[in-house]
Formats: C-alpha cells, structure tokens, sequence
C-alpha cells in the first residue's frame, strides 16, 4: 500500500517498474498525474481516488483500476495489459493505445480512442465528441451514446455504438453488421463486465475514402 | 525580336499553374525550401591577425566535445562532435539508409534519431546513441523503445512544416512501413500536426513529467519546434520542462508536404537561431539547456557560424542524405527516367535510384549500409574539421568558445537577423 | 497557457470559506502557470463593505484623493473601496492603472508564484459568494502584474481564458475602430472586451458568449464571471482542459480535477467536462 499524501509520484512508480510484490494499493492521488505510468510488470494496482493526466500511460501488462475518475489520456499508448476505470475518463482515454483492454465504466469524453492502433477500448456510459479521430486499429464499444464527428478520418479500426451518434466525421460511416461482429462485442462486452445484448450495437467505419490523396478530399 | 520571360510568371511558376489546373491536387514533394533565403553564406569569421592570436590549424587541440540534457536527466549525453544526424523516418528513408546514418553518426561518436515511423532494430543496433522521436502520430511508439532510447525527442513541428504534419504517400508504404505504422499498405498517410493527448505548454508539462517518469528521469528529453516565434516558443518549452531545445529553420527538409508549406512557412534558421538564444539567456539557462539548430547546415563553415551565434549543436538531415549517395550524377540516367535530374529529385516519389529515400527492395538494396555509414562519417569528419579549421583561426581552442563577435554580415538583412554587425561597421540594425 | 478555477457559492453557509476552498483550488492549478497568478473575489465586505464601490489597482499612487476611502495592499495590487457610486470612484482615481471595478468583485494581480501571490492577497481568510482564480504560463507577452486574468473590463465582470486566440488582432483593430480602449497586448483582453461590450448593450451571458464562439477563431477555455453569472464555454475542438462539478451548495470549474479534489463534498458532485461550443452559464 502506497499512500500519495506521504509517498512522492516518483517512489511509487520507481516501486512499480521493479516491483517487490505483485499487487499494490495506491491511496490519496486526488488528481495527481502520471500515476502508475510505463509499467511493466504483470502486477494488480488499485488506485482509491481520482488521478490526472496520462494515468497508466503507456501500461504494459499490469492490470491498474482507478477506483474514480481518470483525467487526459488515461492508457495512453498501452502496450498491453488492462486498464479500468470505475469513474469517467477526461480526454484522449487510450490515445494510441497498441495493445490491452481500457475499460471505462462511466463515460469517456472527448477524443476517446484518438489514433487508436490496435488496442480495445470499451466504454459503459457515452463516448465524446471527435471520438476515434484518426483510429488505425483496434475496437472501441460504446455502451451509451457518441458525440460529434465520431471516427473522423478513420483507418481500420472498428466502432460499436449502442446509442445515438450524433454525427459522423469525414469519411466514417455505418457498416452491416455480421455475426462475427456480434461475436467481437460480446467478447468485448464479456471481457469488460458488462451486460448488454450485442445485437443492439451499430457498427462503424472507414469508407476509406481518404486513403488515397486526390482532389475529392477537400473538407 | 528577344523573347522576354515574365519575373512574376516565371516558367516554373506557369508549370505550377498548368500542374494544379490539370490535376484538381496542390503539389506535394520533399526536401526543404528551394527558394533563396538569408543564411549562414552572408557571414564571415574574423580570423586573428594581430588583435587576437590564432592556433595552429593542423596541430594545436580544438574541442568539439558537447554534453546535451543535464539539466534533468541523470543520463546526459556525451557526443564526441557538435554535428548529429536529425529525425527522419523509418519509411520516408530506407532500413538500409537508417543503418547507414547509425553507422556514420557512432563511428564519429555522436547520434542518430529515428522519426515519425518508429524505431528498426537495424537503426537501434547501429547506433551508439540514439535519440527517440516523440510524434503526434505515435507510429510505432513503444514503451520499451522509450526505455532503449538514450534520449526522447517531443517534436512539435519541423522547419519545412511548422504547424503541419506529413503526407507520406502511398508509393513507400511497403509492408513493413505500414505494419510498423499500424496501417494499411499503400495509402497516401496523413500525419496528424498536434499531438493527440496534449495540445500548449502547461500541458506539454505534464507530457513531459509522464515521459520521464516512464522512463525513471534516464534519458534527456529534446523539445524541437519549427522555426517560427522562436523566442516564445524556447522559452516555453524550457518552461514545459526541455533538457534540450531543438529549433529547425525553413531550410530544413521533409520527405513528403505541401509545396506551398514548405516555401511559405517558417523562418529561415539565420533568423530564429538569435531569438532562440535571446530567450534561453533571458531566462538564465543557455548553455544549461542546450540549443541544437537545423535548417539547412552544409558545410563545417554553417556549424561554426551557428555555434558562434549560440547554439550548443547543429543537426543535418539533407545533407546527410546527400553524403550516403543522394542526387548523386552516377544515377543520372535514372534520374531522367523519373522526368528529374542529379540535383533536382525531391524525395516523395518512392523510386530513388540511390536507394535511400524508398522502400523498393531492389532499389533499397543498391545503398550499402556499411559503405554508406562510411560515407556519412567522413562527411562528418570534414564538418568537423572545418569548423575546427574557423575556430582554430579565431583563436579557440574549443568550438563552444566560438562568439557572435567573431562573426560580421555581408548583408544588411543578414546583419538584422543574425544581429551581428555588417562588415566593417559597427552597426546592427534594429539596435 | 495557464490554469483556471472559479466556484459560484450557493449556500451562504460557505460564504465564510471562500477563501479557503479557492486557495486550495489554485494550489491545484498552481503548476500550470507558474509565473503569475491573479484571483477575483466577489462580495468580500472585509474590503468593499455593503454600500461601497471598490477599484482594483496597480501601482496605485501613494495619495489618491478620495476621501473616507478604505485602502487595502496587497503586493502590485492596491484595492480601494468607498461609499461612493462606481463611476465616481473611478473618477477619482484617475490615471492609477485600474484592473477591476465594481460593487462586488475585488481583483489581485501579481507575478511570482501562484501560492506566495495567495498569501499577499490573503486570499485565505476572504469571505464571498464567487470566487475565481487564474495561474499564467505566459506565451507571447510579457510575463507582468497587467498581464495577469482575470480581465475585468466592464462592472464586476471577469474573464479567464486558457488557449491562444487565433484572430485576436483583427478583432482588437475592430474593437479599437469602435472606440473601444486597450490596457494590455494580451490576447486573452480582446476576449473580455469583446464580452463586456456585449454586455454592455444588454445581451445575457449565455448570448454573449455564443457571439464570441462565432467570432473568434483559436483555442480557448473560458471562464466568465458577472455579479449575476458563472459561465464556462470551450472552442470547437476543446483541446484545453476543463471540468465543471455542480453540488446544490456550489457549482465549480477548473483546469484540472485535482484543484476540485478538496471542495466539500465532491464526491457526490455532478462531474463533467464542458462540450465544445456550448455555452454553460449560470445565472441568478
């Protein structure tokens, strides 16, 4: 047990990137950033309270829960492992996040899954506006609604909405959904613990038609 | 009759007209800016006579040692010459030419950096000390790549784009490009021009305390920004935490942009270098924080004029690329096949017939990556050498003791940006 | 390029704490800008009692003549208050360099660093209703005690901006064509006086702010106070943080959440980050 009232950011994660034990508590970050950042050990943080920017950034293999809220970047560039979040996450949750499960289980606001490259990002409330901007890779499920210009210039990753989306950004759309469509979300929805029925979810997409630099891509 | 050209619809102007008219498209290509600009040729050393004393130009020592990053890191870095190789991309470059510049840059004991593409392990095996690119992008951006980095380099912007990012087009994403950048093979990629978890520098602070916490306050972190307002922008990223400053004038090269960004954008390095240095000493940190110039460094006569002007280090990216074999007239036949010419190719189009700037297998492998390493050390050793060759004329005995006052202008507009006096007065304009 | 709090007390009861809870709100943005610091205070009677007007000055003149005057130092701020109408008050203290004005609001600027600014401010022991705070990096102007938000250019209002504003200058042309008079370079007062303008020819918060969403490009989070409004409004891409928390005692916003993790009881506040454009206000 680490206590952040007493113990400096740089003891913790000095103790977390070479860990004594593998499973730590960490109380009192009351917002602080940077908390738990560039692990890499397979260790369990819970983490009592709200943290700041780029908590878990870059996360490889540890398992972290931020039992409140998390701000910018929560995730940012995991690697692997898994991230949750019981509260909601700020900006930027999973910002290019490669690898791993980001599990919000409030809303996530805006920029959520930006440049996504190959991670999983499953949200049980709303996804913000500009959401999956530029999303390369990877899946993000919204259990509630998304925002504006959702997917804007959207690789090849993958979204799934179970509310209303309010717009969609340049060059994404809507996509049938296939059964192994519903199979990727109930997996997803499995793995991040919640119950909803995967039929319920819409799917979206890259029309890719931004792929290829010619003069139809004013905008 | 005489046949008159227009000096406002010049023949290369007419053809940009007659381009975008057929194609609907702006023209995007590489290198820097082409267009005539101040620099570093419109100064000239005051060697010694009988005022100052000069050291012998063959014999007496001339440092050229250089420390970058202490001010935070616990591991600075300790570069054998002020001269290294910049970022430029896994993807824009061959994995040969990489290696190459690895190569080079650690035969002469200084570094290399990777670029908006990620780290190869041929790049990482070849060089003694390399630094990480830190890119809106994030391509291939990997914790334990950060943790092999011996320093971290948070780019904001580059010389020939400040403000924008990159269009790689689809032509050099080849399969390893594009799985190494997390997309599909042979799109035409946009590189995003601000990064996608902080935007201004109360929150680069952070980013900034987060990479280093990451990576236990190791390795110095580099902030480069596109010369623009240089002044402003130095102190900010000494303010958001920087070891290292780096400041890219408009001279500086690209592999793929906008014409119109790479002409139109930016300051020349001549103009911003002075502000850079104004800002580091306002705030009592230069020499503390290292400033490290690009833009257009040529020959040993730039890194000594820049040295002179203030900075700790320069960094070469064109001209590196020319010593490994670039637009050199051997290919000049290939060259004519891709409607350029040695001395004209621009880089974008994928098919370089030196085999640096692509990721055709058989072009790629005409460049020799120990032969080119050679290459790019002893061009290397001739920067150095020259700019020895200056200082050892002005009396120093090391290029860091290189002044503003060993330098006049030859013109009036290089004078005002350089703010060193024209030749033969004492007169700085604007003082 | 800065750090941003303010907190609208809705129940009295806090009124005793103002103080307090905005010294720990800043403390919490103190890092974001570390060069100068500036708070606004409303309905602090310690230093503009019920019936006076109060002028926020810098480098005050040590003998300004207005008579029956309290006078409070503070560092580079000096606050005079007196039983006299606004616009006399103003009057009488001709050429001192004013930064804020108003039946309510007292302004403190100052460079240094955001928690020792507090301690000259005595920001600690003030007492109000309304309370906001701003800690600078400055980007491309000075870093001085005139550079510091809040802008307070029309009665009791303010203004805190976090961002760059793109087209200050041509609207700062425009202003200036109107008659509109400047006190600084910031970009940040082009705001606050484009704001009080509106204002001044009858438009709402919630009406001036989407004006100002329309009319200027950049980034920016703001945060603008009146004697009868809190409101929050974010450009269209919203890159510069912000949280707003909402309790029946109080309603707060900040750059960060850490600089609301001490307001009492925080755990069971609305939590939430303004959306891009849209205009949060709160007005009574």
């Amino acid at each position: 047990m680490i206590d952040l009232a007493r113990t400096p950011l740089r003891a913790l994660n000095r103790e977390l990137h070479a860990p004594a034990g593998d499973a730590y508590e960490v109380l009192n970050p009351r917002g602080a950033h940077a908390v738990a950042a560039g692990l890499c050990h397979a260790v369990a943080v819970e983490i009592r309270g709200h943290v700041g920017y780029y908590c878990a950034g870059m996360n490889q293999l540890a398992r972290v829960t931020v039992h409140g809220n998390a701000g910018v970047g929560v995730a940012e560039n995991m690697m692997s492992g898994l991230v949750r979040v019981r509260g909601d996450a700020s900006q930027s949750a999973g910002a290019t996040a490669h690898g791993g499960l980001l599990v919000v289980e409030g809303s996530a606001s805006m920029r959520c899954g930006t440049s996504l490259k190959g991670a999983d990002v499953v949200v049980g409330g709303d996804i913000g506006a500009m959401s999956a901007f530029m999303a390369q890779a990877g899946r993000i499920v919204a259990c509630g609604d998304a925002a504006e210009a959702l997917g804007d210039s959207i690789y090849e990753a993958r979204v799934y909405v179970r509310g209303k989306v309010a717009s969609l950004g340049a060059d994404c759309v809507e996509k049938e959904v296939r059964d192994e469509h519903r199979a990727e979300v109930a997996a997803l929805l499995a793995a991040a613990g919640f119950e909803h029925d995967p039929r319920d979810f819409r799917r979206y997409g890259s029309a890719r038609r931004l792929y290829h630099f010619t003069r139809g891509n004013t905008y | 009759m005489t046949l008159r050209e227009s000096a406002t619809f010049d023949r290369p102007t007419i053809a940009a007209i007659q381009r975008a008219a057929e194609t609907g498209v702006y023209d995007i290509r590489g290198w820097g800016a082409k267009r005539s600009v101040p620099h570093f040729d419109d100064l000239l050393f005051l060697g010694a006579s009988l005022s100052r004393y000069p050291l012998e130009g063959y014999r007496e020592r001339c440092g050229t040692d250089v420390v970058l990053g202490g001010r935070h890191a616990t591991a600075p870095l300790h570069l054998d010459i002020p001269v290294t190789i910049a970022g430029m991309s896994f993807g824009s470059l061959s994995a040969q030419a990489k290696e190459a510049l690895g190569r080079g840059a650690s035969e002469m004991g200084t570094s290399t950096t990777t670029g908006d593409g990620g780290m190869t392990p041929e790049e990482r095996g070849q060089s003694r000390t390399l630094v990480y690119q830190y890119l809106p992008s994030r391509y291939g951006m990997n914790r334990d790549h950060l943790h092999a980095a011996d320093a971290i380099e948070v780019v904001l912007g580059q010389g020939a784009k400040p403000g924008g990012g990159g269009m790689l087009l689809g032509q050099k994403i080849g399969d390893r490009v594009a799985a190494m950048r997390t997309l599909p093979a042979g799109i035409d990629q946009r590189s995003a021009c601000r990064h996608p978890d902080w935007t201004g520098p109360d929150d680069l602070a952070i980013k900034i305390l987060e990479l280093r916490e990451i990576t236990d306050w190791r390795p110095p972190v580099y902030v480069k920004i596109g010369a623009t307002r240089a002044y402003y922008d130095v102190k900010l990223a000494v303010a958001a935490g920087a070891d290292v400053v780096v400041v890219d004038g408009m001279q500086g090269g690209t592999a793929a942009t906008q014409e119109v960004f790479i002409e139109h954008v930016g300051i020349p390095i001549l103009a911003a270098l002075p502000q850079a240095v104004q800002a580091l000493r306002e705030l009592g940190v230069h020499r503390t924080v290292q400033l490290v110039v690009s833009g257009g460094i040529r020959t040993g006569a730039d890194v000594a004029k820049a040295m002179a002007m203030g900075a700790d280090a320069v960094a070469i990216g064109t001209a590196a690329l020319i010593a490994l074999g670039d637009n050199a007239p051997r290919y000049a036949a290939d060259y004519a096949a891709l409607g350029s010419a040695a001395g004209f190719y621009d880089f974008q189009d994928g098919r370089d017939p030196a085999g640096i700037t692509t990721q055709d297998p058989e072009l790629a492998a005409r460049l020799d990556p120990v032969e080119g390493g050679r290459r790019v050390a002893n061009y290397l050793r001739v920067l150095t050498q020259e700019a020895q060759t200056l200082a050892r004329a002005c009396g120093k005995a090391h290029l860091r003791n290189l002044e503003p006052e060993d330098l006049v202008a030859l013109t009036v507009e290089a004078a005002a940006m350089a703010r060193v006096p024209l030749a033969g007065t004492t007169w700085i304009p604007g003082t | 390029m800065c750090g941003i709090v303010g907190l609208h007390l809705r129940d009295p009861e806090l009124h005793p704490c103002l103080g307090r809870l905005l010294t720990s709100m800043l403390a919490g943005v103190a890092e974001r800008g570390p060069d100068s610091a500036g708070v606004a205070v409303y309905g602090d009677r310690r230093r503009c009692p019920e019936g006076y007007a109060a002028v926020s000055l810098l480098d005050a003149p040590p003998d300004l003549p207005v008579p029956g005057a309290l006078v409070t130092e503070a560092g580079d701020t000096t606050v005079v208050a007196a039983p006299l109408p606004v616009e006399e008050l103003l009057a009488a203290v001709t050429g001192a360099r004013v930064v804020g004005a108003g039946t309510e609001v007292t302004i403190y600027k100052g460079t240094g660093r955001p928690l020792d600014l507090a301690r000259t401010y005595d920001l600690a022991d003030a007492r109000g209703w309304q309370g906001l705070a701003h800690t600078r990096m400055a980007t491309e102007s000075q870093v001085t005690a005139e550079g510091c938000h809040p802008f307070s250019v029309g009665p009791d209002q303010c203004l805190v901006h976090n961002g760059s504003f793109a087209n200050h200058a041509s609207i700062r042309r425009e202003l200036v064509a109107a008659g509109v008079a400047f006190d600084s370079e910031n970009d940040s007062e082009v705001g606050a006086r484009f704001v009080a303008a509106r204002l001044a020819a009858g438009e709402d918060l919630d009406k001036a702010l989407r004006a100002l969403c329309e009319r200027f490009d950049g980034f920016y989070t703001l945060l603008v106070t009146s004697a009868d409004g809190f409101a929050v409004v974010r450009d269209a891409i919203a890159c510069k943080p912000a949280v707003i928390a909402e309790t029946p005692r109080w309603v707060a916003m900040a750059s960060e959440f850490r600089a609301l993790a001490e307001l009492p009881g925080i755990d069971d506040a609305r939590i939430w980050e303004p959306e891009p454009e849209r205009v949060y206000a709160w007005q009574w």
